[in-house]
This record gives structure tokens, C-alpha cells and sequence, in this order.
């Protein structure tokens, strides 16, 4: 499962960045110019392991329905700009950076937040330790801190879009920042634990009762992914 | 970008608009309007089934209501703010003013651009002018609603779809789009608008917006368009910017 995302997203971190130098994702693929389709990873999970905080049919067609659409945007963009390129049409190989950032970025965006939640009868909810728990009590006060600057920060978005917690890979500390629609998180910044806040990610079960699902979803998050990714950051 | 002080004097100018209905607004001691939400002009189920009466009802007295609530809060404070002399904090509060404004004015004009499928209201033969202005300018009236749809189909995130009168009472018809809850100003007339909002259409449609916006035409108050279209509005006589 987890092999499946291994194999999309670093084609993906590719092509996200070629949104702006329109260079083929050919340096990170080990075969030269036979571009990989981004497919659909599977969950590492049932679609209903997240009740009762995420309902089965709410992670259903958010998978299979919302980042397949996300997958197939991304795919055709990628077609789009392949052809233009080839013909040596650039103006339209650019035109189509804000589809690309879009489809790419909820590609991007949905494998990152798939593996870091897990049931909370496995790895999720709780609160880190280790490495991670030091970095959030000297950058955020305490772990009690960082969670409500994380709810403030989900509860102050104005539309849809996603707040991450970040490691900033030149200072090493660790942020809080929030992304209108798929903008993905780029530049110093790297993601280690992002949450949707897209009405399809709660509306079916909590509906406009936004805060309820920001408060439930602390049960599912998978802190060994999250101090995997820091680690690794 | 909104013009913020647009926005500020399109807010300001709601309130006769407002007083129509009745008690949609008061006057505080301090001066300050406080806006409230406007009752729906038909039933929760009056849209079925293109529109679910789950949806009409969470949308209008939750959704709405949020907007109409922290608008005035925000307001509230912005007048403390002025009168602290403290701008920084009136800098801080605009952008909750522009989303919670935005969010108020939108969804009143929503509402109204609304009406129960197979009404007298959402007959073309309720905008007679307004449907002679759209086949001149897009060929068709069908080719009108499919370039509509597409571009409803192409936001991404929140947002909202608008046929404007551009510029003004004199001006041509075009489509434009609005991020969350950005209103439309600079002088363009609003026709009519469709919330692209996933709690728009999500309970219903779930993850197929497509056929929310194919239904939403069934359910459009052409009677309403009209009469904005020829600024001979009487039951939302939205000001101009
Ligand atoms: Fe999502
Ligand atoms: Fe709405």
C-alpha cells in the first residue's frame, strides 16, 4: 500500500514543480522520458477504520470519488503539457500551471493526509513523543498550545483549503501554515501533518458544525507518520 | 481585490434595501447598523427536488446566519477600533468584514434569484429584455447556460458564479467569478448567482456538482434577473457601487 504512494509522490513533487520551470519530471523518473501516470494510492486503511470521528462514507467517496478526480486532473494536465511541449507551444504549456497546481496539489495534498491519520484503536490520536514532542513544546509552549493554534489557524480559513504543521528545513523549527483550495506546501516548508478542511471532508457528518469535526479529528491523527516525516525533514 | 471601501459603502447603503422587510436592521445607540437575516421569500422544501429542504435549511438559518452574526461582530469591534483610534486593529478586521459581508450580501442576493421549479418566476417569458440581451451576446440562450456551467464547473475551491451587467445599467451581460465569499463590486450589476459552496449542493449531490449545476437552472427566478437586468427591482433593490 504504502509502496503504491512511495511510487506517486515523488513523481508528483516532480511535476508540481514543474509548474513553473515546465521541466519534464524526467530527472526523478529512472527511465528517461516515459512519464508515469499518478494513480490513486490505496488507504492504509478501511474506509471505515476512522469512525466514529470520520464516518466509512465520508473517507469513501473522498477517496475514491474526490482525490481520483484530483489523480485524473492531475493525469490530463500532465497529457496536456507533455503535447504542447512537444509541439513547442510553451504559451500553452504555461496556461495550464493553475490546473496543474490544482489537480497536483490535491493529489499531493490527499497522500500526505491519508497516511498521517489511523484509527484510534491503532496508531491514532494520543500525542507524540520523542524527537517530536521536544520540537512542539519549544516551538509551540506545549502540545495543548500547538492544538489550538492548529484549530484557530483550520477555524480561520476563509473557504476551502488545508493548515499543516510544517518543518521549516532552514531554521528546523517547526510552523503552522494554511493553504487556500490544493495550494500545496512548498519552498522551506516541509509537511508534516495536514488536515482538509474542504467541506467534502466533514459535511456529511457534521455539516456546518465545522468545529466538532477539527475537534474530532485530533482522535485519528497518526504521530508516528508525522515523527517519521520529521525525521526525515 | 475588493476595494474594501466599496464593500464598507455597499454595506452601508444595504440598509434601505434592508428596511423593506421590515425588522432586517437597527440602529444602535453608537450609530452602528447591525444587519439580521432575511427571511427566505418561499418554503425550505420550496426548491425540491432540485434543491433539498436539508440543504435550504442548514444553508439559510446556519450558514447565513454565521455570516450575518460575525459580520456584525466584527463590525462592532471595527467601531471600537475607530473609536480607540487603534488601526491597527481596524486593518486586522477587514478581512473579516469583506468574507462575513461578502457572505451576507451574496447569499440575500442568492435567495432571491431563486424560485419553486415550474413558477411563473422561473419562466423566460418572466425576461423578455434580458433574454433578447443574452442571445445577442452569446448566440444562443442554450450556449449562454453551457458557457455558464462550464465556467461554475471550473472553480476551484469555495466560490460563487455570477451574470453581471458590467459597469452598470448601460452595460453588456458577462460571467464573471468570485472566490469565497469575495461579492461582486466596481459597479457591475449582479443578474443572478449560483454558490459553488460544497454545502451548497453536498448533502444532495455529494461529490457531483455537475448535476447541482444542471438542476440549478430549473430553479432560477428569471422574474427576478429581469428586473434586475432593467434596474426596475423592487423587492431587492441592490445599491450599485
Ligand atoms: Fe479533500
Ligand atoms: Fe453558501
Amino acid at each position: 500500500m504504502s509502496s503504491t504512494l512511495l511510487r506517486t509522490v515523488p513523481a508528483l513533487r516532480g511535476a508540481v514543480r514543474a509548474s513553473g520551470a515546465l521541466k519534464p519530471a524526467s530527472a526523478l523518473a529512472s527511465t528517461s522520458f516515459v512519464r508515469s501516470k499518478a494513480t490513486l494510492p490505496d488507504l492504509p486503511y478501511d474506509y471505515g477504520a476512522l469512525e466514529p470521528y470520520i464516518s466509512g462514507k465520508i473517507m469513501e467517496l473522498h477517496h475514491k470519488k474526490h482525490h481520483q478526480t484530483y489523480v485524473n486532473g492531475l493525469n490530463s494536465a500532465l497529457d496536456t503539457i507533455a503535447e504542447a511541449e512537444s509541439k513547442g507551444d510553451f504559451t500553452k504549456a504555461a496556461s495550464m500551471a493553475p490546473l496543474l497546481n490544482f489537480h497536483g496539489g490535491g493529489h499531493l495534498n490527499h497522500s500526505l493526509f491519508w497516511e498521517n491519520l489511523a484509527a484510534a484503536s491503532r496508531e491514532g490520536g494520543g500525542e507524540p513523543d520523542g524527537a517530536l514532542k521536544k520540537a512542539i513544546d519549544s516551538d509551540f509552549g506545549s502540545f495543548d498550545n500547538f492544538r489550538k493554534q492548529m484549530n484557530t489557524a483550520l477555524a480561520g480559513i476563509q473557504g476551502s483549503g488545508w493548515a499543516w504543521l510544517v518543518k521549516d528545513k532552514t531554521s528546523g523549527t517547526l510552523g503552522l501554515v494554511t493553504r487556500a483550495n490544493q495550494d500545496p506546501v512548498t519552498g522551506p516548508y516541509a509537511p508534516l501533518m495536514g488536515i482538509d478542511a474542504w467541506e467534502h471532508a466533514y459535511y456529511l457528518q457534521y455539516e456546518n458544525r465545522k468545529a466538532e469535526y477539527f475537534d474530532a479529528i485530533w482522535n485519528v491523527i497518526n504521530w508516528k507518520t508525522v515523527a517519521s516525516r520529521f525525521d526525515k525533514a | 481585490m475588493v476595494n474594501i471601501s466599496s464593500l464598507w459603502q455597499y454595506l452601508a447603503l444595504q440598509s434601505p434595501l434592508q428596511s423593506m422587510s421590515g425588522e432586517q436592521f437597527n440602529i444602535t445607540k453608537m450609530g452602528l447598523t447591525t444587519y439580521s437575516l432575511p427571511q427566505l421569500p418561499y418554503a425550505y422544501d420550496a426548491l425540491e427536488p432540485h434543491i433539498s429542504a436539508q440543504i435550504m435549511q442548514l444553508h439559510h438559518s446556519k450558514h447565513h446566519q454565521a455570516y450575518v452574526t460575525n459580520l456584525n461582530k466584527a463590525l462592532e469591534s471595527h467601531v471600537a477600533a475607530v473609536a480607540a483610534n487603534d488601526i491597527a486593529s481596524q486593518i486586522a478586521l477587514q478581512q473579516a468584514i469583506k468574507f462575513n459581508g461578502g457572505g451576507h450580501i451574496n447569499h440575500s442576493l442568492f435567495w432571491k434569484n431563486l424560485a419553486p421549479a415550474g413558477s411563473d418566476e422561473t419562466s423566460l417569458s418572466a425576461a423578455k429584455d434580458l433574454v433578447t440581451a443574452i442571445e445577442s451576446t452569446w448566440g444562443s440562450f442554450d450556449n449562454f447556460k453551457k458557457t455558464f456551467s462550464a465556467i461554475l464547473l471550473s472553480i476551484q475551491g469555495s466560490g460563487w458564479g455570477w451574470l453581471v451587467r458590467e459597469g452598470g445599467q448601460q452595460g453588456g451581460l458577462r460571467i464573471v467569478t468570485t472566490k469565497d465569499q469575495d461579492p461582486v463590486v466596481g459597479g457591475d450589476i449582479v443578474i443572478f448567482g449560483v454558490d459553488m459552496w460544497e454545502h451548497a449542493y453536498y448533502l444532495q449531490y455529494l461529490n457531483g456538482k455537475a448535476a447541482y449545476v444542471e438542476n440549478i437552472w430549473n430553479v432560477i427566478n428569471w422574474k427576478t434577473a429581469g428586473e434586475r437586468f432593467l434596474g426596475t427591482s423592487s423587492s431587492d433593490n441592490m445599491p450599485e457601487l
